[in-house]
């Protein structure tokens, strides 16, 4: 990491407006997690829960161990990694446009499902856990083939990274397009269901096997911040300041790829969080990446909980999907919140 | 005389319960009680209620909406799109739904919560609907009941095969239209439900080449040369109705749409293969032969 006499100059001053921004997060998600497990199309009194959990048996145990929980905590988890990549690789590519798909990894994921579904009909049972296997190889390849694409002998190339990016999206785009086309009706249903992406194939068994890799990730992004802050006055800059530039992309890139991975194959294409989460809290305390690498982290997850708490509630015993809620819900709130920034800062 | 009627009948029902069932997928399944069933399915809900036991079904899915009374239930939602919790906060006993539900998950979550949960086949044939209808009918303690519905089906078709036989040749040719609005239609062929009963009515299917469904295009309907063109109600509707229908690029340059040919009929009663196949293969089949231009087929 970069040299710690320097970097402290850039702390900014707002530290306690960050720590308080932290503090209300990390509540929020605890408030949420406690009304995710609380509350379902199940009707179970919120105060019966310890009663229900001490009694250890009966469908209302079974429903909150084996669905609800499960359910919740997935939810925190993609909605954690989803947001946190954002967040790095923001930073990384120094532009607040960029959200995990860009990288590939979102699109090779579908495509590493929709080659699955489409190529192995009537997997049945295997599909369950090969699944998710396949989509998170599809993000991890595609990541992969990006990066050896974006090397050239000065290192490796931000915007040409970004450029493959955009160039292998279309090309995985036509890809699953054509698999679509060829997809018989059975696969299709398979397909929408995993390319919306939604919670409620969320089990304990799926969530253990995801929860190794999704703590690498989390290890690999999180020590990420100083040198993100080093980063942001360019690169030149970073490198004077003695950052390891080639070290960062690599670890950046390839901690969220696997944070998308995982966050894909545990939930399909749920989008949205990575791109808003970074941004919501840039806008509610401050740029500073020590502190905005942690809150994406809170407040991903807080949202990805509360969004699946509507999607499963509003119309139960049916069921939303969340893509809609998430974008029913960030997309105003969002929207405020860059009106008032434009108040504030252009006085318009 | 009847109390030893009533007295060997509750000897009976007590023998019979449990029901059990080898669904779909081989799986024998044990149906301890039938108080309060969720049906997934619009075929499994109609035969549900053809055996008698429509007074036990607590939910269903979107798809289901015949007969009815169906309607009042409280809906679990796309069958494609299932969440065990939702589906448990009916408290049902017995939950029955197609071998392919979705997400795959949702069944074994429902076994877990000891509620039993019974696959049904959803082969599009004729001996598909009769596999439905026993594997649902054996679920809910009504074999036999599914067995008269069975044969109310093979008489229907021996109907259906006296008429044909009347009126063997020539055989027109029917092309299905699956359409959702005017900017998405969509030509079914081989593989696809209603073509299956479209050729159980004696039609040939004019969409050779064609798996299941795809995106249409005008050309391929001209080369198609349909004399009748079949589509669900719902479909015509969504294209602003028959003038609408006509409207579409390629139709009205097809003998059908010369002459006007088009058969409209109900999504569940044309597009699964329940216990009313036969009489829906029929109705086509009067529509399409003996009847003139535009013709809409009721459930």
């Amino acid at each position: 990491m970069g040299g710690s006499s320097v970097t402290k100059s850039l702390v900014f001053p707002r530290s306690r407006r960050y720590r308080l921004v932290l503090l209300v997060l990390a509540l929020l998600l605890v408030l949420a997690l406690l009304l995710g497990a609380g509350l379902g199309a199940y009707p179970i009194p919120p105060l019966a829960i310890p009663g229900i959990l001490l009694k250890g048996e009966g469908v209302e145990y079974q429903v909150l161990t084996a669905l609800r929980f499960p359910r919740v905590l997935g939810a925190a988890l993609v909605g954690a990694l989803l947001a946190l990549a954002g967040a790095v690789l923001q930073g990384l590519f120094r532009n607040p446009l960029v959200d995990p798909g860009l990288i590939g990894v979102s699109s090779g994921a579908a495509l590493g499902a929709a080659l699955f579904i489409v190529l192995w009909p009537g997997a049945g049972v295997l599909e369950v856990y090969a699944l998710p296997l396949f989509a998170f190889l599809g993000g991890l390849l595609a990541t992969h083939l990006l990066w050896r694409l974006a090397r050239t002998p000065l290192g490796v190339q931000v915007s040409v990274l970004l450029l493959s990016g955009i160039a292998l999206n279309a090309l995985v785009g036509a890809g699953i397009g054509l698999l679509t086309f060829l997809a018989s009706e059975q696969e299709l249903r398979s397909l929408t269901f995993w390319t919306l992406g939604g919670f409620s194939a969320l089990t304990w068994r799926l969530l253990l096997a995801g929860l190794p890799l999704a703590l690498l990730a989390l290890f690999l992004l999180l020590p990420l911040a100083r040198s993100l802050n080093a980063l942001a006055l360019g690169e030149r800059e970073a490198f004077h300041l003695g950052v390891d530039l080639e070290a960062l992309k690599r670890r950046a890139v390839a901690g969220a790829a696997l944070g998308v991975g995982v966050a894909v194959a545990l939930a399909g294409g749920v989008g949205f969080l990575g791109l808003v989460a970074p941004h919501l809290f840039r806008l509610l305390a401050g740029p500073d990446h020590r502190y905005l690498l942690p809150g994406s982290a809170l407040l991903g997850a807080g949202l990805a909980v509360g969004a699946d708490l509507l999607a499963r509630t509003l119309a139960a015993p049916a069921e939303i999907p969340v893509g809609v809620v998430t974008a029913l819900l960030g997309g105003p709130f969002f929207l405020y919140l860059v009106l008032r920034y434009k108040r504030e800062v252009y006085r318009a | 005389m009847r109390k030893l009627a009533v007295l060997a009948w509750v000897f009976l029902a007590a023998l019979a319960q449990p029901y059990r069932a080898v669904d779909a997928t081989g799986k024998a399944v044990e149906v301890r009680s039938i108080e309060r069933i969720v049906s997934l399915d619009g075929i499994t809900t109609e035969i549900l209620f053809a055996v008698g036991v429509g007074d036990k079904v607590v939910g269903r899915d979107d798809s289901s909406y015949y007969p009815p009374q169906v309607l009042r239930l409280p809906s679990v939602g796309y069958q494609f799109r299932l969440s065990a919790e939702g589906i448990l906060s009916l408290k049902p006993t017995l939950v029955i739904g197609r071998e392919d539900v979705r997400p795959p998950q949702v069944v074994d979550q429902l076994r877990q919560a000891g509620v039993a949960v019974v696959l049904v086949p959803a082969e599009p044939s004729v001996e598909g609907a009769k596999a439905k209808i026993r594997v649902v009918a054996q679920a809910v303690g009504q074999a036999e009941r599914g067995e008269a519905l069975v044969r109310a089906l093979e008489r229907d078709l021996l109907a259906l095969r006296a008429f044909q036989t009347q009126r063997a040749s020539p055989k027109l040719k029917g092309l299905f239209l699956y359409l959702r609005g005017p900017g998405t239609t969509f030509v079914c062929g081989e593989g696809s439900t209603p073509v299956g009963v479209m050729k159980l009515a004696g039609l040939e299917n004019a969409a050779q080449g064609i798996r299941e469904c795809q995106p249409m295009t005008a050309e391929s309907v001209v080369a198609a040369r349909p004399d009748v063109i079949v589509v669900f109600k719902k479909g015509l509707e969504s294209v602003g109705g028959l003038e609408g229908l006509l409207k579409l690029p390629g139709v009205a340059q097809t003998p059908a749409g010369q002459k006007r040919k088009v058969v409209a009929m109900d999504d569940l009663y044309l597009g699964s293969f329940g216990p009313r196949a036969g009489r829906a293969a029929l109705d086509l089949f009067r529509a399409a032969y003996l009847k003139e231009g535009f013709v809409e087929v009721g459930p």
